[in-house]
């Protein structure tokens, strides 16, 4: 479903990535994780057409998509959440929803008491969005990218500042999201919420891929190890 | 899902019979009231603080230079009148396309945001207004020394005219408060980055709104144009247009539809009474009041009443 390849993307002078590649089927979470730095978050922000890439390619259902504008990548089916929210703050809750099925859903948009009921947002639906705790912004920005169907989700650090028992919530939720065949992609660093969401994960270092497998493996990785915690192997 | 369809026919009809109200009372004001220039003037100022509305109150470009377009819709229609012998409905034509012209021009303007935005727009404005008032295009613009335009003056056709293009630019600001692209609009000066995420053509969004903006003082300056017939360039340039603009918008509050209304009719009446008698006073007031509303009411007055969550029509 979606094939990255060789993906590249300079700052000025830094390589924010260079040449990372993976895949994602439907159905299947994919994590990413990797220390502060190493590309997560501007990977997403390349496969949502925030950014154009610098070389490299993103391939999406077959076809390539890097450098589409990020309005048209959602309409193909492409969604996602943001590190911090970015809810519509001086809109309700449910306008935010409205326009992303509006302008963001070409086929049918699910219905929305029902989303945000699934969210539990729907008590919230006549708030404006500046109103909500910032948790529930997080799960706003999600509610927003779920209104557009998406087939593939990226997940920018959603877990980050929700308590265990949200957290549980969350992990369900992406669960039962790929369990209906979408595909995720999720950035995070909390091992905990990785381990319990993801089938796979690809570790980035400095703009590059350099595991891939499962957490438990990737834990046993020297390597893995080396560039998360440091080490006596200065190679 | 039936009393939140309901609720949204309630709102557009109250916002419609407000809109309406306004057009009754400055229609039928010229009937009982014999200063017609001061009533004109007050529809001026209420076509462009909407017509900032939509550019500032619904995408958060604060243009400065706001008056460039209205210069531009004068001597659109001048130069029509001058030069092409039109008569005054084709000429407003003219006003209009010479404003959106100068909009499209300006496009890129669109990629600055803030201060930077405000104050290159300013720039452009008087860019403009120097053209204009070259001696040296004195043959095509009269330069400096004004136009004259006694053959298509006709104080009663303006004055409906404009009353027409006042009603107009209030249908479209109703329009944007309770159509899904108004919404769309918001989301965009809200964020951006969000708003593309959720399916919304941001650039789109932007430049539609920017030339709506353009058109309506375009066609206020076409209408001060005719309705004035004899002015200059200094006056239909004057950067106290695009400030007045901007103040009446903010005092009343932004993306509403009451809000432009209200600063126009108390601040611009404010003007009126006290500003030509006494103008000391009146600059010691209005400075005052600005400085008021930006510590304590940044939002306007329509925030008293938002901010504990009453919808503003």
């Amino acid at each position: 479903m979606l094939v990255v390849e060789a993906l590249k993307k300079r700052f000025g002078g830094f390589r924010a990535l260079d040449g990372v590649s993976f895949h994602l089927s439907p159905g299947e979470v994919l994590g990413l994780v990797g220390p502060n730095g190493s590309g997560k978050t501007t990977c997403i922000n390349v496969i949502s057409g925030l950014y154009p890439p610098d070389g490299g390619r993103v391939i999406y259902q077959g076809r390539s998509i890097g450098g589409t504008p990020a309005h048209r990548v959602a309409r193909q089916g492409i969604n996602r959440t943001f590190q911090s929210p970015k809810p519509f703050l001086s809109l309700t809750v449910r306008e935010n929803v409205e326009i992303a099925a509006t302008y963001g859903n070409p086929g049918d948009p699910p219905d929305l008491d029902d989303l945000l009921e699934s969210l539990d947002l729907l008590r919230h639906a006549e708030r404006p969005a500046a109103e909500l705790n910032s948790a529930q912004q997080k799960t706003l920005d999600l509610a927003r990218a779920l209104a557009t169907s998406p087939r593939l989700l990226l997940v920018d650090e959603l877990a980050a500042g929700l308590n265990p028992s949200e957290l549980a919530r969350m992990a369900d939720r992406l669960r039962a999201l790929a369990s209906r065949g979408m595909a995720l992609l999720v950035v995070e660093h909390l091992m905990g919420f990785i381990d319990r969401v993801t089938d796979r994960v690809v570790v980035l270092a400095a703009g590059k891929e350099f595991f891939e497998g499962t957490l438990a493996d990737a834990t046993r990785d020297p390597e893995v190890i080396r560039v998360f915690l440091g080490g006596g192997n200065h190679g | 899902m039936r009393s939140t369809r309901s609720r949204h026919a309630g709102r557009i009809a109250l916002d419609a019979g407000l809109a309406a109200l306004v057009i009754i009372v400055m229609g039928t004001l010229r009937t009982v009231y014999s200063n017609e220039l001061l009533l004109f003037n007050f529809m001026l100022f209420l076509t462009l603080a909407q017509g900032l509305n939509v550019i500032y109150g619904f995408t958060g470009y604060l243009p400065f230079g706001y008056v460039g377009f209205y210069g531009a819709g004068a001597y659109g229609f001048a130069l029509a009148v001058m030069h092409l012998g039109l008569g005054p409905i084709p000429a407003m034509v003219c006003a209009a396309i010479g404003a959106v012209i100068l909009g499209v021009i300006l496009i890129p303007l669109l990629r600055l945001s803030g201060a930077y935005f405000a104050i290159a727009s300013m720039a452009a404005a008087q860019a403009v207004y120097e053209i204009i008032a070259n001696p040296a295009l004195q043959d095509v613009t009269k330069g400096p020394y004004g136009v004259s335009l006694s053959q298509v003056f006709a104080p009663t056709a303006s004055y409906y005219i404009t009353l027409g293009i006042l009603a107009a630019t209030l249908a479209l600001v109703v329009y944007l408060r309770n159509s899904r692209f108004g919404l769309a609009l918001q989301a965009i000066r809200e964020d951006p980055v969000s708003a593309a995420s959720a399916g919304v053509s941001v650039v789109r969004g932007r430049v539609l709104a920017w030339l709506a903006s353009a058109l309506i003082a375009g066609l206020a300056g076409g209408s001060f144009a005719w309705h004035i017939s004899v002015f200059y360039p200094d006056s239909a340039f004057d950067l106290s247009i695009s400030i007045f603009a901007v103040v009446f918008t903010l005092f009343g509050g932004t993306a509403t539809l009451i809000g432009p209304v209200i600063g126009v009719a108390f601040l611009y009446g404010l003007y009126n009474w006290i500003g030509i008698t006494v103008p000391q006073y009146f600059q010691l007031i209005y400075g005052a009041l600005i400085m008021l509303l930006i510590l304590f009411l940044p939002n306007g007055l329509a925030s008293l009443l938002t901010n504990r969550r009453i919808r503003v029509p």
